[in-house]
């Protein structure tokens, strides 16, 4: 199986299910021509032309706006919104609309539209190209919001989401685009949204999160496996709207300990839901108190290098919460 | 407004392309949009409804947009006051009354939306929300897929004065200029948003700001709907030939309060208002009509007793119409699986 690059991944999912549906197509930014400020979409507008590969206005709100509208005639626009941190003039169409089109029109209309938007920091981006906007978007009912950590779910999240009757926000991790290698299977597949994945089996500990630092985890798992013994069950939510219910309680009474990894800020975070969900059912298995390690609650991290090292969490950080989690 | 000519030369509506029964028709409509906008602020000053917003002296050149479009392929974005509109393009007056009266049988949301909040898919009007302006990107969107289908449709997008000064105003204008997408924006300036007159709004002409978009502007007196008609029709053949969007302002007066919950003595006189009611419109199309002898005072009274018969008849079905059963509120927030629905 070959083994390709997270960004890759992305950028296959929306070739492919261009080839396979005409009513797909995709604006932005800077997503034809140039290809994307990360390259994401290079070589697509060559492939499918200027039409479906739509360089648009420098205007979030009708980037989101216009692909609404495109959605609900029929079309299945893919709307890129540059880094996620430039999503927020876009919040009224996809809060006040997108989520709310089926259930105001008591299931007349629909608005089949992803709204891609890369997060998080670790690339010198200062406070306004590092944030990570979930917890903005996370309590919306009416938008699913899917956020992978490996290019296998990366693609096949992106094909589940541009096929899915209803608006799916695609938070893809910018450090993941050329960290992150995995095998990706040639054929066709899709990886149902709603479901997480247990990344590492374990008896000791368990960890949930999403994204990049899962990737953390992994590394001080097998740190802690080696030196100590200590072995930690690994959670990929993949899908943080709807979130995996049953995913998250299995995997909290795998080993009774919990610890929640996120970059996004602890306060509000999907932290604080999934901690919630396993307190309302699992409070009595748990043989200790459930822990959070999330970004700071400051408003985004610094450029300068030991800021933004500080502010992010990496292997050492996540190593150390582990340790004391499965001591205690 | 005046009958220019006489019989013997050629008549307005006729030059501007309708026919004897279609001019007749908008005045039909009209009367019933306005008999069913008084209707509405009756039920709501009785307790009856929860909430009624007025469009009367907008509904003459909310029908004759409606009569320019073509009614099987263009999208329409109607805006909270479009009763004349959505009535000129297949809504009826029941549905209408169920959507004041929020019941289950309302097309337009099932009850969900407050009365005014517009969406049909079988009218192919496009469900619309509260925030304003929303919906101007939205038409830009529907002819950017027209013209990705190669198809001939029109999105008529319709909104007030204040809305011209949102960003998505701007937005949707802008991409849609870019593009040369078939989409007419109508602004039906009625010179207040709530309470803040037009002085506070803008300084110069929304119209004016089409030339920054590289699209026509044109300013339009919304009493006059032959006009009305015209501008519509032509900004439409534009838009078929591929030659882009068109911005219409339409010049009206809002005589009622914002809704029916506002007070608009307190910032506007009486005087200011009763100048604006005495030029009623909708008496002078009548008047046109007569002059040009296609309408008299038996058909007058006779559409009276008419409309007045549909409107008791709705507003008794839908008072006693029910709502949508609690245990179907809270569904579809998404599309519904063959496992979930029932």
């Amino acid at each position: 199986m070959p083994v390709i690059e997270y960004i890759e991944a992305i950028r296959l999912a929306m070739k492919e299910e261009m080839e396979r549906d005409d009513n797909v197509f995709f604006l932005g930014e800077d997503v034809g021509l140039k290809g994307g400020v990360f390259g994401t979409t290079k070589g697509l507008q060559q492939q499918f032309g200027e039409e479906r590969a739509l360089d648009t206005p420098l205007a979030e709100s009708a980037i989101a706006g216009v692909a609404i509208g495109a959605a609900m005639a029929g079309m299945k626009p893919v709307a890129e919104m540059q880094y996620s941190d430039f999503m927020f003039p876009a919040t009224n169409q996809i809060i006040s609309e997108a989520a709310k089109i089926r259930y105001r029109s008591n299931n007349d209309w629909d608005c089949p539209i992803v709204i891609r938007a890369p997060i998080g920091g670790g690339v010198f981006g200062g406070l306004y190209h590092s944030q990570c906007p979930e917890s903005v978007f996370f309590g919306t009912p009416g938008l699913k919001i899917v956020a992978p950590a490996t290019a296998y779910d990366a693609k096949g999240l992106l094909k589940a989401a541009i096929r899915d009757p209803d608006p799916v926000l695609f938070f893809e991790n910018k450090k993941c685009y050329r960290l992150i290698t995995d095998e990706v299977p040639d054929e066709d597949y899709v990886v149902p949204i709603g479901k997480a994945n247990v990344m590492r089996e374990g008896s000791d500990l368990t960890v949930i999160g999403y994204s990049m630092p899962l990737h953390f985890a992994m590394q001080a798992a097998e740190e802690l496996s080696q030196e100590h013994g200590i072995e930690a069950h690994i959670l990929d939510l993949r899908t943080l709207q709807p979130l995996d219910r049953n995913g998250i309680l299995e995997a909290a009474a795998k080993t009774g300990k919990v610890l929640i990894i996120h970059e996004d800020n602890k306060t509000g975070g999907i932290g604080a839901e999934v901690s919630a969900i396993i307190s309302e059912e699992l409070l009595y298995d748990l043989d200790a108190p459930i822990r959070r390690l999330c970004g700071p609650d400051v408003p985004a991290m610094p450029i300068n290098p030991p800021g933004e090292k500080h502010f992010l969490l990496n292997k050492e950080k996540l190593k150390t919460a582990m340790l004391e989690l499965a001591r205690y | 407004m005046k009958q220019a000519g006489s019989v013997q030369q050629t008549l307005r509506h006729t030059a501007v392309g309708l026919t004897d029964e279609r001019a007749v028709a908008m005045y039909k409509t009209m009367m019933l949009a306005r008999r069913f906008d008084e209707r509405g602020q009756l039920l709501k000053l009785a307790g009856k409804v929860n909430f009624h917003i007025s469009g009367i002296t907008q509904e003459l050149s909310q029908v004759a947009m409606g009569f320019a479009m073509d009614l099987e392929k263009d999208w329409f974005l109607p805006y909270y006051r479009d009763y004349g509109l959505v009535l000129s393009i297949g809504m009826t007056v029941k549905e209408l009354m169920l959507c004041l009266y929020a019941k289950g049988e309302d097309p337009n949301s099932a009850g969900r939306q407050m009365p005014g909040h517009f969406g049909s898919k079988r009218l192919r009007i496009v469900t619309g929300s509260s925030p304003v302006t929303t919906q101007v990107p939205h038409a830009t969107g529907f002819a950017l897929a027209a013209k990705m289908r190669g198809q001939s449709s029109v999105s008529l997008v319709t909104f007030g004065d204040g809305s011209s000064n949102q960003g998505d105003f701007h937005e949707g204008c802008n991409f849609a200029g870019v593009h040369q997408l078939p989409v007419i924006f109508v602004c039906e300036n009625n010179q207040y948003a709530i309470s803040v007159p037009l002085s506070k709004q803008t300084r110069g002409r929304i119209c004016d700001r089409a030339l920054g978009y590289g699209f026509p502007g044109i300013r339009v007196d919304g009493s006059d709907p032959l006009e009305v008609y015209r501008v519509v029709s032509e900004a439409r053949d534009r838009a078929v030939k591929g030659e882009g969007p068109t911005l219409i302002e339409i010049m009206t007066y809002r005589v009622t309060g914002h809704s029916a919950t506002d007070n608009d003595l307190d910032y506007r006189t009486k005087e200011e208002v009763e100048v604006h009611k005495k030029k009623d419109s909708l008496q002078d199309y009548k008047q046109y009509l007569v002059d040009a002898g296609l309408w008299s005072d038996e058909q007058e009274a006779k559409l009276q007793v008419e409309i007045r018969a549909i409107i008791d008849e709705a507003n008794e079905y839908a008072e006693k119409a029910p709502y949508q059963a609690v245990e179907d509120s809270f569904r579809y927030v998404f599309a519904e699986t063959s496992e979930e629905g029932r």
